[in-house]
């Protein structure tokens, strides 16, 4: 049991650090970058030209395979944001803040993918564009609270202000997620109820929900793809006075 | 495979413009996530490198 809270401190602390970050994401980028380009190109094949049309909503319902990975990332990334705001917050981790920064546009991009998808989807399917029901709204709500996070760190030049109050508002924020995932059960709602249910079978058959599965798991690996991406150009951009920034600046050739 | 010919996956029965761009518009803002950082990147190499001839010129002038 020491052992096992030791190895969990020695790593707690190793991944605090920009610099143990940086270089070890340095070696995983490109796997990662493989796996989710592999992954999305199989899922998009398979989602557009194999998976079988719906008998009701006929072709539209190709439209599952983004926006339904869409939608969840778009809860999952705040989560992720909530909780490294919540340890950045209380142990001043540093690699905690900026991963809580990056997740903000990167939530919000996957939060309007969802949105639009699901208006696109809805209008000739249920012939709106829009309903002000119980999961369409919170899921605005999510964005504009995404936006509200984005522009409270763009407003704020000291950056152990800017983490902290940010960190207060997702924390705030954090209440509509219960309210997204369960508003299709509380509410009465033109939205249907989600497709993967935990330790249940999809009620679709395998070749329309294995190509679901296989874009979701696409998309969460480009979104860690995404945050990698920004966390290193935030670490240089803080770090910059540190020594191994100008050394790594100093080392690559001219671009 | 669901489609017999190319025309008839980009028109999916007359719903071809609802799938095309859902699919169309993800796909921008999935490049616009990857491209942004990838152009900041750039800056900011180019701005510290600056930053740093600077004081090595400083430097240079005060010795």
């Amino acid at each position: 049991m020491n052992r096992l809270w030791a190895l969990i401190k020695r790593y707690y602390h190793r991944l605090g650090s920009p610099q143990y970050f940086y270089d070890i994401s340095t070696r995983f980028l490109p796997w990662l970058v493989a796996v989710s380009v592999l992954l999305c190109g199989f899922g998009l094949i398979q989602a557009l030209l194999f998976a079988p049309q719906d008998y009701q909503q006929g072709q539209t319902f190709r439209i599952i395979y983004i926006h339904v990975p869409a939608a969840s990332l778009a809860l999952s990334a705040y989560l992720m944001m909530a909780l490294s705001a919540a340890i950045g917050l209380i142990w001043k981790m540093k690699m905690a803040e900026i991963i809580a920064k990056v997740c903000a546009p990167i939530g919000a991009s996957f939060t309007f993918i969802a949105l639009v998808t699901g208006a696109i989807w809805g209008k000739p399917t249920w012939g709106t564009w829009w309903i002000w029901d119980a999961r369409l709204t919170s899921m605005l709500i999510l964005f504009f609270l995404y936006l509200g996070i984005m522009s409270l760190h763009a407003a704020i030049q000291n950056t152990q202000t800017a983490a902290k109050s940010t960190a207060i508002l997702a924390l705030v924020g954090v209440v509509n997620l219960p309210i997204i995932k369960y508003s299709v059960e509380w509410w009465n709602t033109l939205h249907q109820p989600a497709t993967f249910k935990f330790m249940q079978k999809p009620a679709m058959p395998a070749d329309m929900w294995m190509p679901l599965l296989i874009m979701m798991l696409g998309f969460y690996c480009l979104f860690v793809v995404l945050v990698i991406l920004r966390a290193r150009c935030e670490i240089i951009d803080r770090e910059r006075r540190s020594r191994w920034v100008k050394e790594l600046i100093l080392a690559t050739k001219q671009d | 495979m669901q489609f017999s010919s190319f025309s008839e996956l980009i028109q999916m029965g007359g719903q071809g413009i609802f799938v095309w761009s859902s699919y169309g518009i993800t796909l921008l803002v999935i490049a616009i996530n990857v491209l942004s950082p990838l152009l900041r990147r750039r800056a900011l190499r180019k701005e510290i490198k600056h930053s740093i001839n600077r004081e090595v010129r400083q430097h240079e002038s005060n010795s």
